[in-house]
């Protein structure tokens, strides 16, 4: 063994120690990441309860997943967490991170308001926010609306309100990682750029709209694709949030991971929620891809 | 007469527009942890006062958290939470910055193939590899395990990226010269280049410790046995247990935010720094 070890080159000794350094992770990666992938791919073709017998069942858990309705209402909340989550967060995140970068008298801890939320667990707030959302004598919010002669608001147990009473935690909790990544981009931005366009005599906001909107171009591409993953993939607020039944009411609330969750755990339809979880896996593929495109369009 | 002018300078720059700013960002800032004030203030708060708005209580009391400890499992979900996140966390240190290491520093063949393989791994949902890690829990008997919560997370591929990028930035010349030295290859990743990244590794230990202590859905199917939970999959059975008892609950939320919160309180400029340096180089 020695012996064959004396005889390699310089080279091929870098080689055997760099496999000898990927084996593990090699093992894992196949094992964890890529067996599992095809895998859910070919549980998505079987008709299967976990206990009995596997049956091949073809594109039909496809085919079923499209002729039903209620997919059709979760894939369009799915997409209206995205929708308008990610915007609203992104502007309000923007807006807080620019003017941050102008203040210097406790920046620290100013900016450590907004970051905290970002520290806490969704499972733990939603409770929090479950308590605000509470009818007349209990609910904050409630009370508060009440104060400006608002009258009280249903919030999580309307069809039409549910959706962004659960959005709501979920931008809040968000904003403090996009604020921070926002002040990183800000920052990087050469210092001339600006001494430049104050020469030129710009305004204010014909700076922020000429130097540094565009020169944040990436950090903007980069925080939506991010964000926008975030809120395709929200689950957390919503199974601890939503009134009724999880998703509840009338599945207003119901996004495509709590769909995959019920099928699997709930009910054992692990064909059927495999294929769902093919469909997520497409969607944001779909995003990545745009974004290196965005990205690729830049250079 | 210079500290005069430097004074007057001082004055001038402070406009009214920047003294807006600042009230308008310091309001935000309240609103943004008014949740979590409440929060801790109710955990103090008993009977009736529970339902008032006021924001320090009349007779703090620590009846609540007394409660907690005695009547729920929350310090073994605690402990549950705190082994798993370690361990893990522990584990992506070492396998993505070695892995990292690996890339970066390593010319052999099939390199481009295994980055590009862990690269892609980026691209797949969690969500879609639950099923298969639920079926392989099963049959090896990890359902009701720390090993069967852990599992999943002990590599990544965006750490063991994050982690190349910074081992690409080391000069080669250092390495040729331990290697002449005499040092064996692990040793110089070891003791040579890993030293050198600590800002990266401490980046990834803060996202990956987070991630850890906040996750839920994988915990949640995983785990059955409430001697196993988690704080989240725990802080989540209470529905069903102390349905109404607000303070209850919002003692329980407390404890499950206070650590993240004291380490952050305590660390805020490194962990921000963090951040940026894995958000700008991820």
């Amino acid at each position: 063994m020695l012996d064959f070890w004396d005889r390699l080159t310089i080279n091929q000794k870098l080689a055997v120690t760099a496999w000898l350094f990927l084996a593990v992770p090699v093992v894992f990666y196949v094992t964890i990441r890529f067996y599992p992938t095809f895998e859910a791919f070919y549980v998505s073709t079987l008709k299967w309860n976990l206990l009995g017998a596997k049956k091949a069942y073809g594109f039909k858990n496809y085919i079923k997943i499209f002729e039903d309705a209620d997919f059709w209402l979760v894939l369009w909340n799915t997409v209206k967490y995205a929708l308008f989550g990610v915007p609203i967060s992104m502007v309000i995140a923007f807006f807080i991170a620019y003017w941050l970068n102008e203040i210097s008298f406790g920046h620290d801890w100013i900016r450590a308001m907004y970051f905290i939320p970002f520290l806490t667990t969704a499972v733990a707030m939603a409770w929090v926010w479950r308590w605000f959302y509470q009818p007349m004598p209990i609910g904050h919010f409630t009370i508060m609306l009440s104060w400006i002669g608002i009258p009280q608001q249903p919030f999580l147990k309307s069809v039409e309100q549910a959706l962004y009473a659960i959005m709501a935690p979920a931008i809040w909790a968000g904003l403090g990682f996009q604020i921070v990544i926002f002040i990183a981009g800000i920052r990087a931005i050469p210092r001339s750029y600006f001494e430049a366009a104050e020469i030129d005599g710009a305004g204010r906001w014909q700076i922020l709209r000429e130097i540094t909107l565009p020169a944040l171009k990436p950090t903007i591409i980069f925080l939506t694709v991010v964000s926008t993953i975030g809120f395709l993939r929200i689950f957390d607020q919503v199974y601890t949030m939503s009134a009724d039944s999880a998703g509840g009411p009338l599945n207003s609330t119901k996004p495509l991971v709590l769909m995959i969750y019920e099928y699997a755990f709930d009910e054992f339809k692990l064909g059927r929620a495999s294929a769902l979880t093919v469909i997520l896996f497409l969607i944001l593929l779909v995003v990545s891809l745009v974004q290196l495109w965005l990205m690729r369009k830049k250079s | 007469m210079t500290d005069h002018s430097a004074t007057m300078d001082r004055l001038e720059r402070i406009r009214p527009l920047k003294v807006m700013i600042w009230t308008l960002l310091f309001l935000g800032g309240v609103v943004m942890i008014t949740p979590i004030i409440f929060m801790a203030s109710t955990s103090f708060k008993v009977g009736q006062e529970v339902y008032e708005l006021s924001l320090i209580p009349q007779e703090p009391t620590l009846e609540n958290y007394l409660f907690i400890l005695e009547e729920s499992k929350f310090m073994r979900w605690m402990l549950n939470s705190l082994w798993v996140a370690t361990f893990s966390t522990a584990s992506v240190l070492f396998f993505d910055s070695l892995v990292g290491y690996t890339l970066a520093k390593f010319e052999f063949r099939g390199r481009q193939i295994v980055f590009i393989a862990i690269l892609s791994t980026l691209m797949i949902p969690t969500e879609m590899l639950i099923i298969p890690w639920y079926m392989m829990s099963r049959s090896f008997g990890w359902i009701d395990t720390y090993w069967g919560i852990a599992f999943p997370g002990l590599m990544t591929g965006f750490g063991t990226f994050l982690m190349r990028q910074f081992f690409m930035g080391l000069p080669d010349e250092l390495i040729d010269a331990a290697r002449i030295d005499g040092w064996s290859e692990f040793a110089i990743w070891w003791r040579i280049a890993m030293p050198l990244v600590v800002p990266a590794l401490s980046a990834l230990a803060i996202f990956h410790f987070l991630g850890n202590w906040t996750a839920f859905i994988w915990p949640l199917i995983v785990t059955n046995d409430p001697d196993i939970y988690t704080i989240p999959v725990g802080i989540a059975s209470f529905n069903g247990e102390f349905q109404m008892d607000w303070e209850i609950v919002m003692t329980a939320s407390c404890l499950a935010t206070l650590p993240t919160l004291l380490v952050f309180l305590l660390l805020q400029k490194f962990i921000i720094r963090g951040i940026m340096l894995a958000g700008l180089k991820g």
